[in-house]
C-alpha cells in the first residue's frame, strides 16, 4: 500500500475514533459516578439520530439550511438528554442499591422497550438524513479524495475531549463529578445531594450519546440497529479506557478506530472480532482498563446471601416426585405442539441452570452464556448436517465441544470480577458470534444449518420427549448435586468471602474455572438438545438477546434458589411463547417485564414463595 | 438556660449492625455547644461506626441521633451535613485526583443565616501548609498535608459540630501536635466537636469530656480529668 493511501486510511480511523469516543465517552461519565453499566446507552444514540433525522431537515426548510442543519442535531442531543433525565428518576434512582446484574438487566429492558418504540414512532424503514451544509464536498489530500465531513469529524472528537476537560476542570459540577467518580459517599457525606448530581450526569452522558447518534446521520441512516451496534463497541472502548476515565475511552477509541481502518484491510469482516480481540488482551493485561483505577475489592459479593441450603423438607422431596411423574406422563394427554413447548422448557431450564451455577452459586456474573449454548448446538448441527453422524454422538459432542470452549474463555477470565467479568464474558460470546455468522462456508452464515433431524428412532416427538427428559432432567439434577456436595460449597465461600475463602486454603479463581466449565458443558448439552428439537440453528443462538434471556429466566428463578431457574425457564419461555404470536410489541412486554422483575422482587419468584412458605430463621 | 445545658449533639440508645454483626448496642452519649468531647476506645470498639451511624451513612436499627433538637436518623448523610454536622472519615478520603482547591470546592456550602463563614483563606491561615499547595493534588500531599486538607474540606460546609475520626493515626509527633492546636483553635472559635481517637494524650490536648467504649458500649463518662487521673479505667479499657 502506498504512502497516499495509508494516510487517508489513517485519517478514516481517526474519523471513526471521533465518532467511537462522543458515543462513549458518556458511557464512561455515567459509569464513573453512577456505577451503572448503561446498556440503554446505545439507545440513547439511535434515539438522537432519529430526532436529527426528523428535526434538521424541517428546520433546514424553516430557518436555513446551516443553521437549521446544526440546529437540529444540537436539539436531537439535548431532547436525549432530557430522556437520559427521565431516565435516572423514573429508573435507575431505585436501583442503585440493587446487585450490578440487576441493573444491567434493567438497563437492557430499556433497550427492548426503546426498540420497540421507534418502530412505533418511526417506523421499521430506515430513514435518510441531510448531508451537512458546507459540508457535503472532499478534499484533496495527496492527491486522495477524502470528505470534508470525515474532517470535521476528524476535529469533533478531540473537540469535546476538550469541552469535557474544560467542563470537569472549570465547573462546580465538573469538580464534583470528578469527586464523585472517586468515593461517592463522601461527597454524600459533604452536603452534596446525589439524586441532583446523578440527574445531571445523565443528563451529560445521554446528551452526548444522543450527539454521537445525530452526527450520524449525513453518514448512515437512522436505523433500528444501531443501538446494539453501538452499545458492543462503546463497552469495548470503555473497559479498555478503564471505566470511568474520559481520556482512556479517548485513546481507546483511537486504538479501536485505528486498529479497524487497518485491519479492514487485513481480514474483510472481522473488525468487531478485532475490536473485542484488543479488549481481551487489554483486560488479560491490564484488568483495570488503560487508565482506570483498579477495582476497589469488595470482601463481600454483591451475591452474597444470608440465607443457608437446607436440605429439603420430606413435603418438598415428594412434590417434586410428583410433578416429575405427571411432566413424564404429558405425551399420553397432550398434542404435539404442546409437547414440542415441553421440550424447549425442559432445553432452557437446563439453559438456566447451568447459568445459575456461576451467577447463583459462584457470584460469577456471566453475560454472554448464549455463547455455550451456542457452541453446543452448532456442534451438534455441524456433526448432523455435514458429516452425518448419528445423532447421540452429535449430542455427546455438543457438552465436549462447549466445556472445553469454555474452559479456554474461563482460563483467561476466572480471576476477573465484577463487571469486567461481565463485559468479557459479553465480548467472548460476541466473538463465537462473530465466527459463526462470518465463516459462512461452514456455519451457513446468517442462514444457518438447516437438516438436523433427530435419527429415525427418535424421530417421533414423544421419544424426543422422553430422551430429553433423561438428558437434561439428569443434568438439572446434577447440577442441583453439585450445589450441595463439598464443591458447591468452596463455590459459596468464594463467591461471599474471596479473601476470607483464599485465606483457608481455597483456590477461589481455580474453582470459578472448574464451575465455568462445567457450566459450559451443561449449556452445551441444552444446546445440542436444542438443534435436535428444532431441525436447524442460526446465530442468534449465540446472540446477545439469547444471553439476555436465560439471564432473565435465572433471575426470574431466584439466584440464591437451587432449583428456581427451571421455574423461570419455563414461566418465560411460555409467556413468550404464548404472548409473541398475538403481539406485535413483545419487546416492549419483555423489557418491561425484565424491569418490573428487578423493581418488584429481586429474589426471583421462588426466592419469593420460599420466603412465604420456608421463613428463614429471625435475622435482624 | 446555662450553656452546660445547652446540647448540640444527643445520641439516645443507638442500635447498628453490619450485615447479622451487632456492633452498637445501644450508645448514649450527648455534646454541648462549644464543647469538645472524645470518645475513646480499642481498635474495633465500635467508634468509627458511631460517627458513621450519626452521618446517616450506616443505618441505625434502633436509637436517636437529635441534632439542635431535630431527629436526624433516617436523613440523608448530605442532608445531615447540610444540617451543619461536619464529618472527616478516618481514612481522611481526600479525593486524590482533584487539587487542593478542588478538594474544599466539593466541600463548599454556605449555611443560611449562619455567621461564621470559611473560605479557603481563611483555612489557609488554619493551616499555613497547604497554602502553599493550593494547585497539588491531593496524592501527592504527605499524610499529615491531607489530614489538614481533609479537615479544611470538612470545614468549608460551615458545620457547627465536627465528627472527627482518628485524626492522629499515623501522624509524625509534630505534626500531631500542630494538628492539636488548631483543633482546639476552632474549640475556641465556638465550635463543638465530637473526636475519636485511641491516643489519650492529643485527645487531652483538646477535649474536656470523655466517653470510653468498649464493644459497642460505653462504659464510663466523665470528665478528662477524671480519666487522665484513674489508671484504673485506662487500663481495662484502653490499650496500655
Ligand atoms: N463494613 C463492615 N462490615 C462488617 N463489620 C465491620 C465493618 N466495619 C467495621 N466492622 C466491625 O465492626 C466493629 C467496630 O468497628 P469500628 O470501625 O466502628 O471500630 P473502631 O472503634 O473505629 O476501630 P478502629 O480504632 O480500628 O478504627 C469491628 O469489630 C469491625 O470488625
Ligand atoms: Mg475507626
Amino acid at each position: 500500500m502506498d504512502f497516499a493511501f495509508f494516510i487517508l486510511q489513517f485519517l478514516n480511523g481517526l474519523a471513526s475514533a471521533s465518532s467511537l469516543f462522543i458515543a462513549a465517552c458518556g458511557l464512561s461519565i455515567i459509569f464513573g459516578v453512577t456505577r451503572i453499566v448503561n446498556f440503554a446507552h446505545g439507545s440513547f444514540y439511535m434515539l438522537g439520530a432519529y430526532f436529527a433525522v426528523t428535526l434538521a431537515p424541517r428546520l433546514m426548510e424553516s430557518i436555513n439550511p446551516f443553521l437549521g442543519f446544526w440546529g437540529g442535531i444540537l436539539a436531537a442531543a439535548m431532547i436525549v438528554g432530557l430522556l437520559g433525565v427521565l431516565m435516572e428518576m423514573l429508573l435507575l434512582r431505585r436501583i442503585y442499591h440493587v446487585p450490578e446484574l440487576f441493573q444491567l438487566l434493567a438497563t437492557f429492558g430499556v433497550v427492548l422497550i426503546v426498540q420497540d418504540l421507534v418502530v412505533l414512532i418511526w417506523g421499521p424503514e430506515d430513514i435518510l438524513g441531510p448531508r451537512a451544509p458546507g459540508l457535503k464536498g472532499a478534499v484533496n489530500i495527496l492527491d486522495q479524495r477524502f470528505p470534508e465531513y470525515e474532517l470535521f469529524l476528524v476535529a469533533a472528537g478531540p473537540l469535546i475531549l476538550g469541552a469535557i476537560w474544560l467542563l470537569f476542570r472549570k465547573t462546580r459540577f465538573g469538580v464534583l463529578v470528578r469527586a464523585a467518580t472517586e468515593d461517592r459517599e463522601m461527597t454524600d457525606a459533604l452536603g452534596i445531594n446525589q439524586k441532583l448530581l446523578f440527574t445531571g450526569v445523565l443528563f451529560l452522558g445521554a446528551s452526548l450519546a444522543g450527539l454521537a447518534g445525530a452526527l450520524q446521520i449525513p453518514k448512515e441512516p437512522a436505523n433500528g440497529f444501531m443501538d446494539i451496534n453501538m452499545i458492543a463497541e462503546a463497552f469495548v472502548v470503555t473497559v479498555i479506557g478503564g471505566m470511568g476515565s474520559v481520556p482512556g475511552a479517548f485513546l481507546a477509541a483511537l486504538l479501536i478506530g485505528e486498529l479497524q481502518a487497518f485491519g479492514i484491510l487485513l481480514f474483510a469482516k472481522s473488525t468487531l472480532v478485532l475490536a473485542f480481540l484488543a479488549m481481551a488482551v487489554v483486560l488479560i493485561l491490564r484488568p483495570q482498563g488503560l487508565l482506570g483505577k483498579p477495582a476497589v475489592n469488595t470482601e463481600h459479593s454483591e451475591f452474597a446471601s444470608s440465607i443457608p441450603l437446607r436440605p429439603w423438607p420430606r413435603w418438598l422431596v415428594l412434590a417434586w416426585l410428583g410433578a416429575i411423574v405427571v411432566f413424564a406422563c404429558l405425551p399420553f394427554v397432550v398434542d404435539s405442539f404442546t409437547l414440542k413447548l415441553a421440550i424447549e422448557v425442559m432445553v432452557f431450564a437446563l439453559f438456566a441452570m447451568s447459568l445459575n451455577l456461576l451467577i447463583g452459586l459462584g457470584g460469577v456474573i456471566s453475560f454472554g452464556h448464549a455463547a455455550w449454548f451456542g457452541v453446543g448446538a452448532y456442534a451438534a448441527g455441524l456433526l448432523a448436517v455435514h458429516s452425518h453422524s448419528p445423532m447421540l454422538l452429535a449430542l455427546a459432542a455438543a457438552p465436549l465441544a462447549a466445556g472445553v470452549a469454555a474452559a479456554l474463555v474461563g482460563a483467561f477470565i476466572a480471576r476477573l470480577s465484577g463487571v469486567y467479568l461481565a463485559m468479557l464474558t459479553l465480548a467472548a460470546a460476541q466473538l463465537i458470534y462473530a465466527i459463526a455468522f462470518q465463516w459462512t462456508g461452514l456455519t451457513g452464515g446468517d442462514d444457518g444449518l438447516v437438516g438436523a433431524w433427530p435419527d429415525a428412532w427418535a424421530k417421533s416427538r414423544v421419544v424426543y420427549f422422553y430422551l430429553t427428559l433423561a438428558l437434561a432432567g439428569g443434568a438439572v439434577f446434577a447440577l442441583r448435586h453439585i450445589a450441595y456436595a463439598p464443591f458447591g460449597y468452596v463455590l459459596r465461600a468464594g463467591r461471599d468471602g474471596p479473601a476470607r475463602a483464599e485465606a483457608i486454603g481455597i483456590n477461589v479463581a481455580a474453582a470459578r474455572w472448574v464451575a465455568f466449565t462445567i457450566a459450559g458443558m451443561a449449556a452445551g448439552l441444552a444446546g445440542g438438545l436444542y438443534t435436535f428439537s428444532k431441525g436447524s440453528i442460526d446465530p442468534t443462538v449465540l446472540s446477545i438477546p439469547t444471553s439476555v434471556d436465560v439471564l432473565a429466566m435465572t433471575l426470574l428463578g431466584g439466584v440464591h434458589t437451587v432449583l428456581g431457574p427451571v421455574f423461570g425457564a419455563a414461566a418465560l419461555h411460555l409467556l413468550q411463547d404464548f404472548a409473541m404470536p398475538i403481539t406485535d410489541h413483545w419487546r416492549l412486554i419483555l423489557g418491561g417485564g425484565i424491569i418490573a422483575m428487578v423493581l418488584a422482587f429481586p429474589e426471583g419468584l421462588v426466592g419469593k414463595l420460599r420466603s412465604w412458605f420456608m421463613p428463614a430463621e429471625e435475622t435482624p | 438556660m446555662s450553656v452546660s445545658e445547652d446540647v448540640i449533639l444527643k445520641v439516645r440508645d443507638l442500635n447498628a449492625y453490619y450485615g447479622a454483626a451487632h456492633i452498637l448496642h445501644g450508645i448514649n452519649l450527648e455534646l454541648s455547644r462549644g464543647e469538645a468531647a472524645v470518645l475513646i476506645g480499642r481498635n474495633g470498639a465500635g467508634k468509627s461506626t458511631t460517627l458513621k451511624s450519626i452521618m446517616g451513612l450506616v443505618r441505625p436499627a434502633a436509637g436517636e441521633v437529635i441534632f439542635e433538637g431535630d431527629k436526624i436518623n433516617g436523613l440523608a448523610p448530605y442532608q445531615i451535613a447540610r444540617m451543619g454536622l461536619g464529618y472527616v472519615p478516618e481514612d481522611r478520603r481526600v479525593f486524590a485526583t482533584l487539587t487542593v482547591s478542588e478538594n474544599l470546592e466539593v466541600g463548599r456550602h454556605e449555611r443560611p443565616g449562619m455567621k461564621a463563614e470559611w473560605t479557603p483563606d481563611r483555612l489557609f491561615e488554619l493551616f499555613p501548609n497547604l497554602a502553599e499547595m493550593r494547585e497539588r493534588t491531593a496524592n501527592q500531599m504527605s499524610g499529615g498535608e491531607q489530614q489538614m486538607l481533609a479537615i479544611s474540606r470538612t470545614l468549608m460546609g460551615n458545620p457547627s459540630v465536627l465528627l472527627l475520626d482518628e485524626p492522629s493515626e499515623g501522624l509524625a509527633p509534630v505534626i500531631v501536635e500542630s494538628m492539636a492546636m488548631a483543633l482546639r483553635t476552632l474549640v475556641d472559635t465556638g465550635l463543638s466537636i465530637l473526636l475519636c481517637e485511641q491516643n489519650l494524650a492529643f485527645a487531652a490536648a483538646i477535649c474536656t469530656r470523655a466517653y470510653v467504649i468498649e464493644t459497642g458500649q460505653i462504659r464510663h463518662e466523665g470528665t478528662m480529668n477524671e480519666l487522665l487521673d484513674r489508671a484504673d479505667l485506662r487500663k481495662a479499657y484502653l490499650a496500655v
